[in-house]
């Protein structure tokens, strides 16, 4: 992945750069021993990785604001991090920057349950606000498997996504107001514990802007009271097609289940010789999951189940206790892990229309024998997500770029029956360069106007989310 | 009036104007401050591009009526979740109003206290440009965080950034039966603890509202909306309202129909502002203005954080004190109803801190350098 050379004159002039943080921050807020700044040198896409010059862990609102106008005066590029969690390369330092941390913002501000809100610092965890106002019987709907170490900074800047957004939407559906600082150090504040936006929606703009318009310090989110109860439901199939012509048919029901996850049978064996949930050994599997009370998730499931019967599943099963619940999660919650203990892999992420999934899972099948690579899939089917898991060795040359190949093309088909590139792990740099894949050259100029409007200089967040010929006027000026 | 017939007629016709542009769907919604400029109607961009019902998706023309939108959806037992409002009702316009307009002024009903907003919903959009360019972003797909979500940005920008030629949605299906639970009398105070209440419960509440005494009936109603399968209406409305009245299905419907379009302010005249604040904030905000001496009528929907104003269309029309209020409890105010001598004289849209401001400014300046389209509109 190519990056952009680092400015030799920034980093002639790390000290003095070092010393002008140092006079804002405290000294162990500031990191620029390079045996320390390792530590930042890539996200959970570890493919990549490059130390930045230096990381700074702000307490405050206005000590990130002191950091940016420093770095803005300096010309130093930004890159802001939350947990680095992302899967795109979204918080990937250049040699350059500066990394800035919002890890030690994390505190609860306010809990408002009449109102139905709760303000926090960007820097918590995505769990750990739901353990803030899980005590009242609430909870904060986006959860992103990986929600015990993701930031919801970092989940407001690639727009996250969870198993539940089916019912629930996404971040950008849950947020209600930031406080953001600009690239010049401008404070503001966007939105808030009320509804819309008297104006353009600006906030609507930041969700999954990737760090590239500024940096979100506190954030308002919608908490709701969670359901009386839940229940999955296990469906085997031995097509992937009637599999998913069964989703379509319960969607097309009126029901909306809170979650319809969906594997393949590469994913349920890992899965199954890794964790042992006691899955049918079949083509595709299903789990179906309502809410409710028990006389209410009766009702529903009674029409799934029924829907399913007529798909001639191979095995239909009903969890009769949190349990049985809980096993029937347990193989889709260990997926990822099972396919690493097989290999490395590589997590696509793709979106595609439901009725195209058939389709799609031959294609990739067949791609799979071209670059003699094999591929598990499990994804989020009510709304098209797929992920694709394509196994590689990194150990063996080569292997990391038929990977890399085989992933594009995934990605290509998806645009081209109608989906897009990513549907919750963001572009980064993972995916920049196949930005024009799904964009014209008048729709990505529109976006990065964007930028010049919040970060004239193009400090924030260097080379992701555009293909870097695009942007090289713009970073050359 | 210029009506183009395709995508790249308007773009032709953008990219050649010489003058501003007055941008219309169905023109049923003159909202925002008067705009002089010739006339551009999306309304021959007509018709369904796509619909899978199975992937609860909907691809359809800028211009194609509502109405039209409604009924292709209700064929298959489906919906615009986010119940969009008619504005003829409350501003006594003609017309057809066009599904652009309502993503251009992301316009949302009562139900978007529970599901979201117009821009909620809306998937992907195509859009002509101030330069007239042909721009996409988002897509037909529920999830898509491919590059910046312009999506977002079109939704309730009034026409001002771009000319929407085509919006695509996610859809859901009408539920079995809905019920809506009445109690009297409460003041607004006491109304909003309540509907507070039922909105922190587990029971997927899908309408909340509180209408004051002699505004709908003579005295003030407090409105809890449930919606689903049957038996889950029965349920959860019996452990919501015990002791409420409760109307069913078609009754209930007509109910938070008036409430959608405002109706009850429809025949009387005056000023007609739309408040969005923190749901406990709106009988604030409501005490404050009457101790502030401002007369009004007042409905409160979206658990009490929608405060729909009707004034005396004189001076200002509250706006200064209904501006101060909301400022100072955190919110933002758009006057919805009044004469065009009126909305040239006041700022209709919430007037934004300087950055926020600069912001906008330049979004607007990006999006249309040469400011052509509806300049002025939103008062940036
Ligand atoms: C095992 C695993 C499972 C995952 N499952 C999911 C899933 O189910 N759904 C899903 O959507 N994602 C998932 N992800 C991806 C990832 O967790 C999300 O993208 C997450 O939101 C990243 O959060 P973070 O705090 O780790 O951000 P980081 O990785 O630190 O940064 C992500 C992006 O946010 C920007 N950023 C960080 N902080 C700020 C700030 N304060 N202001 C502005 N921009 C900022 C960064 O510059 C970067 O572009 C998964 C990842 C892993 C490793």
């Amino acid at each position: 992945m190519e990056m952009p050379a680092p400015d030799p004159k920034i980093l002639s002039r790390k000290q003095l750069i070092v010393e002008r943080l140092l006079s804002v921050l405290p000294e162990d807020a500031v990191i620029h021993d390079p045996a320390e700044t390792r530590a930042y040198e890539c996200d959970a896409l570890t493919a990549y990785k490059c130390p930045p010059m230096a990381a700074v862990l702000p307490s405050s609102t206005e000590e990130v604001s002191a950091v940016l106008k420093i770095c803005h005066e300096e010309g130093v590029p930004v890159v802001p991090r939350g947990s680095g969690t992302s899967l795109a390369g979204g918080a990937l330092p250049t040699a350059d920057s500066i990394i800035l941390g919002v890890a030690r913002l994390n505190q609860v501000l306010e809990t408002d349950y009449e109102n139905r809100f709760i303000r926090v610092q960007s820097g918590r965890t995505n769990l750990s606000v739901t353990g803030a106002v899980e005590e009242h019987g609430f909870f904060y709907a986006p959860d992103p498997s990986s929600q015990l170490a993701c930031a919801i900074a970092g989940n407001i800047a690639m727009n996250s996504g969870g198993a539940h957004c089916l019912k629930y939407g996404v971040t950008t559906n849950n947020l209600m107001g930031v406080k953001m600082v600009l690239m010049d150090g401008t404070i503001v504040d966007i939105g808030g514990p009320w509804l819309d936006s008297g104006g353009l929606d600006l906030l609507g703009l930041i969700s999954g802007s990737e760090g590239q318009l500024g940096v979100v310090t506190e954030a308002t989110l919608r908490i709701l009271h969670k359901p009386e109860g839940a229940r999955p439901v296990l469906i085997g199939f031995d097509s992937n097609e009637v599999a998913g012509q069964c989703v379509s048919d319960i969607i097309r029901a009126g029901i909306l289940p809170v979650a319809i996850e969906f594997m393949d049978r590469p994913c349920i064996r890992a899965t199954e010789a890794f964790a042992h949930p006691g899955y049918p050994d079949c083509e595709a599997l299903l789990i179906v999951e309502v809410e409710g009370s028990e006389a209410e998730i009766d009702e529903q499931l009674a029409v799934i189940k029924e829907i399913a019967r007529r798909h001639n599943p191979v095995e239909l099963r009903e969890s009769g206790s949190p349990e049985e619940s809980a096993k029937i999660w347990l193989g889709r919650k260990s997926a990822f892990g099972a396919m690493g203990q097989i290999n490395d892999y590589m997590c696509l992420d793709g979106t595609i229309p439901v009725s195209e999934l058939p389709y799609v899972l031959k294609r990739i099948g067949e791609m799979s024998k071209e670059y003699g690579l094999d591929v598990g899939n499990v994804f989020h089917a009510g709304d098209g997500n797929m992920h694709p898991l394509i196994l590689y060795d990194a150990n063996k040359p080569g292997d990391l770029e038929t990977c890399e190949a085989f992933g594009a093309d995934i990605l290509k088909l998806c645009v081209e029956v109608g989906g897009c590139l990513t549907g919750e792990h963001g572009v980064g740099i993972e995916k920049r360069d196949l930005m024009v894949a799904q964009y014209t050259p008048d729709d990505l100029e529109l976006q990065m106007r964007v930028k010049d409007v919040f970060d004239p200089k193009w400090l924030l967040n260097p080379a992701k989310v555009f293909p870097l010929e695009a942007t090289e006027s713009r970073r050359a000026a | 009036m210029m009506r183009p017939e395709s995508e790249e007629e308007l773009a032709a016709l953008v990219a050649g104007a010489e003058g501003p542009l007055r941008v219309i769907g169905g023109g049923t919604r003159p909202i925002g401050r008067p705009v002089a400029g010739e006339t551009l109607s999306v309304s021959r961009l007509a018709g369904v591009t796509l619909y899978e019902p199975g992937a609860l998706t909907l691809v359809v023309k800028a211009g194609t009526p509502v109405r039209e939108v409604e009924a292709v959806l209700a064929a298959e037992g489906q919906r615009l979740p986010f119940e969009p409002m008619d504005h003829r009702v409350l501003l006594g316009t003609e017309g057809e109003p066009t599904i652009g307009g309502v993503v251009a002024g992301n316009v949302s009903g009562p139900r978007r206290i529970q599901v979201g907003a117009c821009r909620d919903f809306l998937l992907g959009v195509r859009f002509v440009s101030g330069e007239g360019k042909v721009i996409k972003s988002g897509g037909r797909v529920m999830k898509n965080v491919t590059g910046y979500d312009l999506v977002k940005l079109m939704a309730g920008s009034w026409g001002t950034l771009g000319v929407l030629t085509e919006v695509s949605f996610k859809v859901l299906a009408m539920p079995q039966a809905e019920a809506t639970l009445i109690r009297r009398g409460q003041d607004a105070g006491a109304a909003v603890a309540s509907l507070s209440a039922a909105l922190g419960s587990p029971y997927d509440v899908s309408g909340a509202a509180h209408v004051t005494a002699g505004v709908m009936e003579d005295e003030a109603l407090t409105l809890v909306r449930v919606e689903g399968m049957a038996e889950s209406v029965r349920y959860r409305a019996g452990r919501l309202g015990e002791g409420w009245e409760l109307v069913e299905d078609g009754q209930s419907a007509a109910l938070w129909r008036r409430l959608r379009d405002v109706e009850p302010f429809a025949a009387r005249p005056g000023a007609v502002w739309r408040v969005s604040v923190k749901p406990t904030d709106g009988p604030v905000l409501t005490d404050n203005l009457l101790a502030e001496g401002l007369e009004h009528a007042a409905i409160h929907d979206w658990g009490g954080g929608l405060v729909w104003l009707l004034v005396e269309e004189e001076g200002d029309a509250g706006a200064a004190l209904i501006r101060r209020q909301t400022a100072a409890l955190g919110g933002h105010a758009t006057l919805i109803r009044g004469s065009e001598e009126l909305r040239a004289r006041v700022p209709v849209f919430e007037p934004l801190s300087a950055p926020l401001a600069a912001l906008s400014r330049g979004l607007k300046q990006k999006f249309d350098p040469r400011g052509i389209l509806n300049p002025g509109l939103m008062g940036v």
